[in-house]
């Protein structure tokens, strides 16, 4: 199962993250990973969906999300020519004595830490999502007690924007 | 249009009936309540609205549907909140699926009422997403005109499909200025593309190449009002036809060139040309499963064109060699153009041998029927006579079942919009209710409905606003006394274990209810039919009363099958002729 990052430009209106999920589960398509935040211009989201498709799926996904009237524009943020990221919130068990050695592990991971108890520390790191996994891997040891992840976000690479393409063909 | 762009004071309802008639609707089909109450208002003093009240919203929706398919216009219904709203669900789902144009208005509560499970409120913009091309939600009286515009706009521009508009209160009773015409803005939707030179050049090179090519029309044929066009293209290439359940009538029946229906009823023709292509060239079809039986099997040995205006259905269900995205109608005349230039240029297209194979199977195994064992009358009969006498020009709707296959096989179509029926949902019930719309389409046509005995009865209410609003369809109902085409599964792959399929609808049975009184308390002309004799004089007798619906009660027999017949889930290589016969089709001596 390949896994395909999709960058779509929306029309901000209510219900519109509905119907792109909607479609996806109607569809029998996998999302691995969704996130929806504004863009520069307020009349227009943005939507990063992670989708598990084999190629020929994921041209039936592009198909099928253009019909949907709310969306304007569809581009896959390909590994190369893209940056990616995503934000990790973790809870660590941690006292005196394991501390120091979380605390080394997350400026090896250019890490920070954002909230510490006598006995848990809360990390914050944002990268790829074999960053997160590695970081994750080595803090397993003293104890998660909690983490949360956001959704992937991805921009292209070099000076050309999205949204003002998808403006211009307006 | 008469109105100045200062425009004109009014409210939100009164902006939706000016809006309805500036877009040119003419006839719509209603049911009022609470939260759309408003806009009934301004309707009844509409001198250019005809609107008629039905018994039942789904009622409203597949009437919508089928004055939508009969005309080639958008068909409007008009209803109210919550159960309004659901009660159309099946009917949206319905036109979604065979790509009808049809525009749906809902009541909703007023928006400070929005999320608390008020009164007859039912989230109906979500409820429909999934069986809609569209739906909004109309919160202020100044997006009434430019939300209906870009509604009926999204339902009659590309490939067609039904579009709900839910008309909160607020909207309704809000103050507004109309002015016509509006600016409709729908940034993301783009449904027109003319077909790509270059495929059109490609799928020309494979169409000259092919010796054993069929045409697969479907559907979008006759939407896009291309039915000349294919049978242009047909008898410029002499390449045969075979015309989905949704296309019938696009190449009139008994055209040398067509085929008939493909598929698990199709004739045998149909279903072993396209098994035995050498090329495929589907227009405005979108390979359903009922077509192509087991998809990995079907026409194993044929490349394939595949022109649809939806991209999104080529390469779907099956994998393409020539994708072109287009109108059926540009396509096929853009096709036409390229392919004569070949021709001109010394190009051939002998299609001797693939003929005389077709016609060979075309002899050997035409459509036919055998008489029931039982002494009862033979439903494929009477499908063979209403053909025969149904009048000039006349206009078939169908339910879904036995009746609805037969009445595909055995009708003679000569035009597009002639025939329809529900394709894709196969909704039972579809038929009565969309018969009301074609007529209301066509007054001036004779609408037949053929209909089986358990439809009728699921939207069979309609009849009464047939006989109130002087709409004399005729209804044929293919009387079995069961739920036939279940019964037939039954029948073949349930050890005919009859589970839940009798109707006792029959005259041998309780015969609950009596059809031809049930016409008379609806207002209807009743009569009934149970002798083979008496068949020809029964349909001259309903097509002889004109001021009033008819409804025939035929009394069939029940064990009469549907063939040929693929197995669900079978490849279309394992067709059968009769129960136990599978053509010959390997045959190749004459």
């Amino acid at each position: 199962m390949s896994q395909h990052t999709l960058s779509v430009l929306v029309e901000n209106r209510p219900g519109v993250l509905a119907r792109v999920a909607a479609l996806f589960s109607r569809r029998n398509f996998n999302i691995a990973s969704l996130a929806v935040g504004p863009t520069e211009h307020e009349s227009i989201s943005r939507i990063t969906v992670v989708a598990d498709a084999e190629d020929t799926p994921l041209e039936q996904i592009t198909k099928q999300l253009n019909k949907l009237v709310n969306v304007l524009k569809i581009v896959e943020l390909e590994d190369t020519a893209s940056v990616k990221r995503e934000l990790l919130l973790v809870k660590v068990r941690a006292d005196a004595q394991t501390r120091g050695q979380i605390i080394e592990v997350v400026n090896l991971f250019r890490a920070s830490v954002v909230d510490v108890a006598p006995d848990s520390l809360v990390i914050e790191v944002t990268g790829s999502g074999q960053k997160l996994e590695a970081m994750m891997s080595m803090l397993d040891q003293y104890g998660i007690r909690e983490f949360v992840k956001s959704g992937v976000v991805g921009i292209a690479r070099g000076p050309r924007s999205m949204t003002d393409k998808a403006l211009a063909s307006r | 249009m008469a109105h100045s762009k200062a425009g004109e004071p009014m409210t939100g309802a009164q902006a939706i009936i000016r809006t309805l008639e500036a877009l040119g609707v003419t006839d719509m089909f209603v049911l009022p309540g609470g939260q759309i109450l408003p806009t009934f208002d301004p309707l009844f003093s509409s001198t250019k609205l005809r609107h008629i009240l039905v018994r039942h919203e789904q009622g409203a929706g597949h009437a919508a549907a089928g004055y939508a398919r009969a005309s080639g216009k958008v068909g409007v219904c008009l209803v109210t909140s919550g159960p309004g709203g659901t009660n159309l669900v099946t009917a949206l789902a319905d036109a979604y699926m065979d790509s009808v144009p049809v525009v749906a208005i809902t009541g909703q509560v007023p928006i400070s009422s929005l999320g608390t499970d008020a009164f007859q409120e039912s989230d109906i913009v979500g409820v429909t997403m999934p069986v809609t091309k569209h739906s909004m939600m109309v919160t202020s009286a100044d997006q009434v005109a430019p939300s209906l515009a870009a509604a009926f706009e999204i339902a009659s521009t590309g490939r067609p499909g039904p579009v709900l508009v839910d008309m909160t209160k607020t909207a309704q009773s809000g103050q507004t200025v109309f002015s016509w015409p509006v600016k409709v803005d729908l940034p993301g939707y783009r449904p027109v593309a003319k077909p790509s030179a270059k495929k059109i050049q490609e799928a020309a090179d494979l169409i000259v190449r092919a010796r054993r090519p069929v045409i697969l029309a479907g559907g979008g044929v006759t939407i896009a009002g291309a039915a000349q066009d294919l049978v242009d293209f047909a008898e410029l290439t002499g390449i045969p036809v075979a015309t989905t359940l949704n296309a019938r009538g696009a190449i009139p029946d008994g055209h040398r060139l067509s085929l008939g229906m493909p598929g698990m009823h199709g004739t045998v023709q149909s279903v072993l040309a396209l098994q035995r292509a050498d090329l495929v060239i589907a227009v405005g079809a979108r390979f359903d499963d009922r077509v192509t039986g087991k998809v990995s099997s079907f026409a194993p040995g044929a490349k394939t064109i595949h022109a649809d205006i939806d991209p999104a259905e080529i390469g779907k269900n099956r994998a393409v060699d020539v994708p072109i995205v287009g109108d059926a109608k540009d396509v096929l005349q853009e096709l036409g153009k390229t392919v004569a230039e070949r021709l001109v240029a010394g190009a051939t297209i002998d299609l001797t041998a693939w003929w005389r194979q077709i016609d060979s199977w075309r002899k050997t195994y035409p459509l036919g029927y055998a008489q029931p064992s039982d002494g009862r009358l033979a439903p494929q009969y009477i499908i063979e006579r209403l053909a025969e006498l149904a009048g000039p020009n006349p206009v078939f709707v169908a339910g879904v079942g036995q009746h609805q296959m037969w009445a595909s096989q055995f009708l003679k179509f000569s035009y597009p919009r002639q025939w329809q029926s529900s394709g894709g949902l196969g909704t039972m019930g579809y038929g009565v209710p969309a018969a009301m719309g074609a007529q209301v389409a066509r007054p001036d046509a004779t609408v037949w409905c053929i209909d089986g005995d358990g439809c009728f009865q699921m939207t069979g209410q309609e009849m009464v606003t047939c006989a109130l609003n002087h709409i004399p369809i005729k209804v044929a109902i293919i009387n079995n006394s069961s739920l036939g085409m279940v019964r037939q599964w039954q029948t073949l792959f349930y050890g005919s274990r009859y589970s839940d399929t009798d109707l006792n609808t029959g005259d041998d049975t309780q015969m609950i209810p009596d059809f031809v009184k049930l016409a008379e308390a609806m207002g209807c002309v009743g009569l009934r039919c149970a002798k083979a004799e008496d068949v020809d004089g029964t349909i001259k007798q309903a097509n002889s009363i004109t001021d009033k619906p008819v409804i025939v009660d035929f009394q069939v027999s029940r064990d009469a099958m549907v063939w040929p017949m693929v197995a669900a889930g079978a490849s279309n290589d394992e067709i059968q002729y009769a129960r136990g016969t599978a053509p010959v089709w390997d045959d190749e001596k004459n």
